[in-house]
C-alpha cells in the first residue's frame, strides 16, 4: 500500500492488484476513517477524499496504521445478494465485433459466446454516472481499446477494453470496442439507486431475442 | 408566490449550488458552481444560506423577468447590468417590482456572473444538489427562454442579520488578475511517469489558457511535458484541480464537472480554492503553478 499526494482534499492510494484494492475497501467500510468524504475505487487504486483540508493529515495518518482484512470478499456482496445475478439483453451488432474477433483470434459468434457465457462482476464505477467496469469470471475477452475514440458512441452501447466490459448510460464519446447493445436503461435518477451496474451487482448478458 | 422567468440567455446559464460531493463512487461528480466564492458571496449579501442555489451565467446574456417582488444579487465576472433600463451595481442587493426585467451585458472581464436570489430559488435536487452537470445530464436541465424559476417564500431559513449585513459591506466586485494568475499545486499522484525536466518545465513556465474550456476543464497550451516512461496507466480517481497530461503534452485541468476516474497521469493537483478564480480566466489568461508540499509530508 503506498500513498501518493493528490492535492489537499485527497490522497490517492496505490494498491499492489484488484485484490489488496478490495480489502482496503473492506477495511475502510468496517472502519469508516473521520473526516473522510468518501472512497472511490478504480483497478488498483483508492481515491480517499475528505471535506476539509485540516483532516487529511489525520486520515493519512489512519491509512497507514490500517490493517487490512485477509480477504475483501464483502466487497463484492456490499448491496446486492451473491446469488442475484441481472440478465441484460443485448444485440450483438456492434461495428468493432469483427475486429474484437480478429484480435482475439476467433469468429464473431465465438466472441458473442464468450461474452454471455460467464457472469461479470461490477468491479468499481466511473467515467459517467451509471457506467460500471465489469470483470468477468472467465476471461477470454480482452482487447485494447481503439486507437483512436469515437466522438459519439449511442446510449446502451456495450463495449469492451483490457479485460472490462461496460455499456455506455448515454450517448457520449468512447474508445471501447463496441460490440453490441441493450435497450436496457443504465441510469435513471427517479430509480433507487439509479444506476443498474452499481458497484458489487452481478451481471449475465444475454442474447436478445433468443 | 414569485418566481424569476427567464426571457433570454447567452452561451450558458444554469442552476448551481455547491454541489454534490460524496457519489464519485458511483460515477457522479461533485459539479456546482464553478467559481464557488462568487456564489458564497451572493448569497451572502441576500442573507441566504451560503450554499443556497444561484444562477451561473457563462458571458452574460441573460435577461429574466420578476414575477411578483424579488430581491437579487450579482456577484462573479462583471456584467454590465440593468434593472428596467435603468444601470445597476453587482455586489449588493437589488429589488425587482413584479414585470420589471434584469438583463446582463458581456462582462469586460472573467467568464462566468452569478445571480442570487432571496429566498432563496427552489430547484428539484438530485442527490441533494440542485446543480446542472451539463456534460452527463444530471440535475435540472439547461436555463432557456421560458424557463420558470419559482423562490421559496421567505421563511425560518433567511438569515439576514446585522452581522452578514456589516462582513458583506465590504465586498468588492472581483478585480480582473492582472499579469499571470498564481495557483498553488501540489506534484502528484503521477508525477513519476514524466522526466524531471518536464517537472521543473511545469512549475517554471506560464501556461496559456486555450478556448478549450468548458466547466469539465481547460485545455492549456505551454512547452510540452514529455512522460518518462511508456504504457498505459489503469484508471484511476480524479479530483477538481487535477492537472492531466495526455499524450500530447499538454495538460488540462479539470473544473466542477470533471469526470470521476481518469486515464491519463494527473503530474499535480491544485489547492482546491484556487479552482474558483481558475474558473474564471478567459482564453488567452496566463497561468503560473507554485509547488507546495502536501500537508501530510
Amino acid at each position: 500500500m503506498r500513498l501518493r499526494p493528490c492535492g489537499d482534499r485527497a490522497v490517492l492510494v496505490e494498491l499492489a492488484d484488484a485484490d489488496e484494492r478490495r480489502r482496503l475497501e473492506a477495511a475502510l467500510r468496517a472502519t469508516p476513517l473521520p473526516g473522510v468524504l468518501e472512497h472511490v475505487p478504480a483497478a488498483r487504486t483508492v481515491l480517499v477524499t475528505v471535506n476539509d483540508p485540516t483532516r487529511l493529515v489525520g486520515v493519512v495518518a489512519a491509512l497507514r496504521s490500517l490493517t487490512l482484512p485477509l480477504t475483501g470478499a464483502d466487497v463484492a456482496t456490499e448491496s446486492v445478494p451473491d446469488t442475484d445475478v441481472l440478465e441484460i439483453p443485448v444485440t450483438y451488432d456492434g461495428d468493432d465485433l469483427p475486429e474484437v474477433a480478429t484480435h482475439l483470434g476467433c469468429d464473431v459468434r465465438e466472441v458473442v459466446t464468450r461474452h454471455t457465457g460467464q457472469v461479470w462482476l461490477v468491479e468499481f464505477a466511473g467515467f459517467a454516472p451509471g457506467f460500471g467496469y465489469l470483470l468477468g469470471d472467465r476471461g477470454g475477452l480482452e482487447v485494447p481499446r481503439r486507437s483512436t475514440p469515437r466522438t459519439r458512441i449511442p446510449a446502451g452501447a456495450v463495449g469492451l477494453a483490457g479485460p472490462w466490459s461496460g455499456v455506455y448510460p448515454r450517448a457520449s464519446p468512447g474508445g471501447w470496442q463496441l460490440i453490441g447493445r441493450t435497450d436496457l436503461e443504465m441510469w435513471d435518477t427517479r430509480r433507487d439507486p439509479p444506476a443498474v451496474l452499481e458497484p458489487g451487482r452481478r451481471v449475465r448478458f444475454l442474447e436478445a431475442g433468443l | 408566490m414569485s418566481a424569476l422567468l427567464v426571457i433570454r440567455v447567452g452561451p450558458l446559464a444554469t442552476v448551481q449550488d455547491l454541489g454534490r460531493p460524496g457519489h464519485a463512487r458511483l460515477g457522479v461528480t461533485t459539479s456546482g458552481a464553478a467559481d464557488r466564492s462568487a456564489l458564497r458571496l451572493a448569497n451572502r449579501i441576500l442573507g441566504n444560506d451560503p450554499a443556497a442555489a444561484g444562477i451561473e451565467v457563462l458571458l452574460g446574456g441573460l435577461e429574466v423577468r420578476s414575477v411578483g417582488r424579488t430581491t437579487v444579487a450579482l456577484t462573479g465576472a462583471p456584467a454590465p447590468l440593468t434593472v428596467a433600463g435603468r444601470p445597476a451595481s453587482p455586489c449588493v442587493p437589488l429589488d425587482l417590482r413584479d414585470g420589471e426585467t434584469l438583463s446582463l451585458g458581456m462582462p469586460p472581464t472573467g467568464l462566468r456572473s452569478y445571480l442570487a436570489v432571496r429566498g432563496p430559488l427552489e430547484v428539484a435536487r438530485v442527490f441533494g444538489s440542485a446543480s446542472t452537470d451539463p456534460t452527463s445530464g444530471v440535475g435540472p436541465p439547461l436555463l432557456e427562454p421560458g424557463t420558470l424559476l419559482s423562490i421559496s417564500r421567505v421563511g425560518s431559513e433567511q438569515r439576514c442579520g446585522v452581522d452578514d449585513l456589516a462582513a458583506t459591506d465590504l465586498a468588492a466586485p472581483a478585480s480582473p488578475a492582472v499579469g499571470d494568475l498564481v495557483l498553488r499545486v501540489v506534484l502528484g499522484p503521477r508525477d513519476d511517469w514524466f522526466d524531471p525536466a518536464s517537472v521543473a518545465r511545469f512549475t517554471t513556465s506560464a501556461w496559456e489558457v486555450t478556448a478549450d474550456l468548458d466547466r469539465v476543464g481547460i485545455r492549456l497550451a505551454g512547452p510540452p511535458l514529455a512522460r518518462s516512461r511508456t504504457g498505459e496507466l489503469a484508471s484511476e480517481g480524479v479530483v477538481r484541480g487535477s492537472v492531466q497530461v495526455p499524450p500530447s503534452g499538454q495538460p488540462l485541468v479539470f473544473l466542477a464537472d470533471h469526470p470521476t476516474t481518469g486515464g491519463y497521469p494527473v503530474i499535480g493537483v491544485l489547492a482546491d480554492e484556487d479552482t474558483d478564480a481558475l474558473a474564471q480566466v478567459r482564453p488567452g489568461g496566463r497561468l503560473r503553478f507554485r509547488p507546495t508540499r502536501p500537508s501530510w509530508t
